[in-house]
């Protein structure tokens, strides 16, 4: 198993290394056309060819792999920062604080996550140039995704607060602000390391439907989700397989995320 | 006389068991109307400072006299109070008002009885389907012992987990298959990975190990020591299910073309008819907080009896 785990691994590291590199590694940029090549096939300058509007699959891949496989881990971050906040804190002081925090958290688990995503960007304004419109996709889902983090951080802070050691402190003196960031808070680390983690892929997937239900990244900048509305020309589906190749590799990626996150850190 | 006393105590226990039942159902119904209430709260305010709250496309119309758009506007005006626009929309909800919705150009509440029996078929499909599949294919990993039956259900889960919801239902919609299934396969792969752990934990269980121990056969050690010891939990997750199955009707719907709820909130995202979006998320909140006190309180019984 650890054998997988480290294949996982190194497999993000490559793609998100080569996500990175894509000025070097793209031969064009991704919002460059070849007007008299729509949509080719896969050939040697152009790997996995042309869209419709003649502009290099394999760069806009690169690209595209670079916004959602960057951003979502910052989207991930915000939201466990949140977490962190809102369920240690809660947990921490308890009592009526923690029931009404929960109470919060409980609702938002019970809005159904797509729903929630769309309403939310459907207030926001639509008609919004790419660069805003990736922050304001992944922002929502940084500023949404927090509940069901800060359910499992509660739990652990409660036990923490409740810990001897923590009894130990309060008795000598330690202030309840002091011991919630120097004792309590990196008790946390490793619940919140997990939640980090399972939020990246659930994250990756939230901006790929929003993407396919044009409500994500803004054409002509590149995300898995646009690239994935390639897939709504069905005559394409069956002609051209090379069209399935952003969908392969965002499979593999949250597969990886999944493999590489350790058995015992996964939720019930 | 010894009759008498265990038939009183068997009744104050039964007594016992109501009163704490009725107490949860309380409890959740005091949470459904905080929920709905918060809700249209939150969801009036939301559509109060949202951006474009203050245009109204109508004004456009060059049609219109002078006299009307100052109608228009007055109308706007009493709405930017929050608290006269909340009191108002609660009002209304209270009376079966729901709002119009303007991209629509018809009622919400005429819009919800067209759309909600209709995505309530494609979800009762998608749970059964889900349910079954995801069901049989745990059942079938944890009675057989077999290490391939477990690699291949594991890697169909995880393949099934890692496409999109949208992009199934793209796959759906080329192979011309009911929309109902794509919900199936959204939903059937957390159901086969809970309960595949659920049942592999109770077949751990010491009067497990004993019963098979003592030679019983699988099936009648399944049905009558591990289905009764997993069956309140995995009722526990049949609310989490319902809100897994209204959130894949979103793409479902709006891709496979299904004149549903989760078609229209999403011709209401793009038109940005946030009356129409407001009340489709309290709806479908207050029906996903509905399935879980439902599986909440059937689940509390059956765990007393057991």
């Amino acid at each position: 198993m650890k054998v997988v785990r480290a294949m996982a691994l190194a497999f993000l590291l490559v793609l998100g290394s080569a996500s990175l590199l894509a000025n070097l590694l793209a031969p064009s940029t991704y919002a460059e056309q070849f007007r008299e090549l729509p949509n080719a096939p896969p050939s040697s300058k152009h790997w996995l060819g042309t869209d419709d509007l003649g502009r290099d699959r394999f760069s806009r891949l690169l690209y595209g792999t670079r916004v959602s496989l960057l951003l979502a881990p910052v989207a991930a971050l915000s939201s466990t920062i949140l977490a962190a906040l809102i369920g240690g804190v809660a947990g921490y002081l308890g009592g009526r604080i923690e029931t009404t925090a929960m109470w919060i958290t409980d609702l938002f688990l019970s809005l159904p996550w797509l729903f929630l995503l769309v309403a939310a960007r459907a207030l926001l304004p639509l008609n919004v140039s790419p660069h805003v419109s990736v922050i304001i996709t992944f922002g929502m889902l940084g500023i949404l995704g927090w509940a069901g983090a800060a359910r499992v951080v509660c739990a652990s802070s409660r036990s923490a607060r409740d810990s001897d050691f923590a009894l130990l402190a309060r008795a000598s003196g330690v202030k309840p602000a002091r011991l919630f960031l120097r004792h309590v808070l990196p008790n946390l680390t490793p619940a919140l390391f997990a939640q980090f983690w399972i939020s990246i892929p659930v994250f990756i997937l939230a901006e790929a439907n929003l993407g396919v239900l044009g409500l994500g990244v803004a054409e002509p900048l590149p995300s898995w989700g646009s690239l994935l509305r390639e897939l709504e020309n069905y005559s394409a589906m069956g002609s051209q397989p090379w069209v399935f190749v952003p969908l392969l590799l965002l499979v593999a990626v949250v597969t990886c995320f999944q493999l590489v996150l350790p058995k015992t850190e996964l939720p019930a | 006389m010894y009759n008498g006393a265990s038939a009183a105590v068997s009744l104050t226990i039964k007594l016992k068991r109501w009163r704490t039942l009725l107490r949860r159902l309380s409890m959740h119904l005091v949470k459904l109307v905080a929920t709905a209430l918060l809700g249209g709260l939150l969801g009036a305010t939301l559509v109060r400072f949202a951006p474009g709250f203050d245009v109204d496309v109508r004004e456009l119309d060059p049609r219109l006299s002078a006299q009307t758009l100052d109608e228009l506007r007055q109308q706007r005006r009493a709405d930017n109070n929050i608290a006269r626009f909340y009191s108002s929309y609660i009002l209304n909800l209270m009376h079966g008002e729901l709002g119009f919705s303007h991209s629509l150009n018809q009622p919400v509440r005429k819009l919800f009885a067209q759309r909600l029996p209709v995505t309530l078929r494609e979800i009762a499909i998608g749970l059964f389907w889900g349910w079954l599949l995801g069901l049989a294919l745990a059942t079938s990993v944890v009675v057989v012992h077999a290490w391939p039956t477990d690699i291949v259900a594991s890697g169909v889960s995880a393949t099934l987990l890692s496409i999109p919801a949208a992009v199934l239902a793209l796959i759906f919609v080329f192979l011309r298959a009911p929309a109902g299934l794509a919900i199936a396969l959204i939903v059937m792969p957390k159901i086969f990975s809970y309960s595949r752990n659920l049942l592999r934990r109770s077949y751990s269980l010491p009067h497990v190990l004993t019963a098979r121990s003592k030679g019983l056969s699988e099936i009648r050690v399944f049905l009558w020591h591990v289905v009764p010891t997993s069956g309140p939990q995995l009722l526990a997750l049949m609310g989490i299910s319902v809100s897994l199955a209204f959130s894949a009707t979103l793409p479902v719907e709006a891709l496979c073309d299904v004149p549903g709820i989760g078609q229209l909130a999403w011709q209401a995202a793009l038109g940005r008819d946030l009356i129409v979006l407001v009340n489709v998320t309290v709806l479908i909140t207050l029906m996903t907080i509905a399935a879980n006190t439902a599986s909440d309180l059937i689940g509390h019984s059956l765990a007393k009896e057991a």
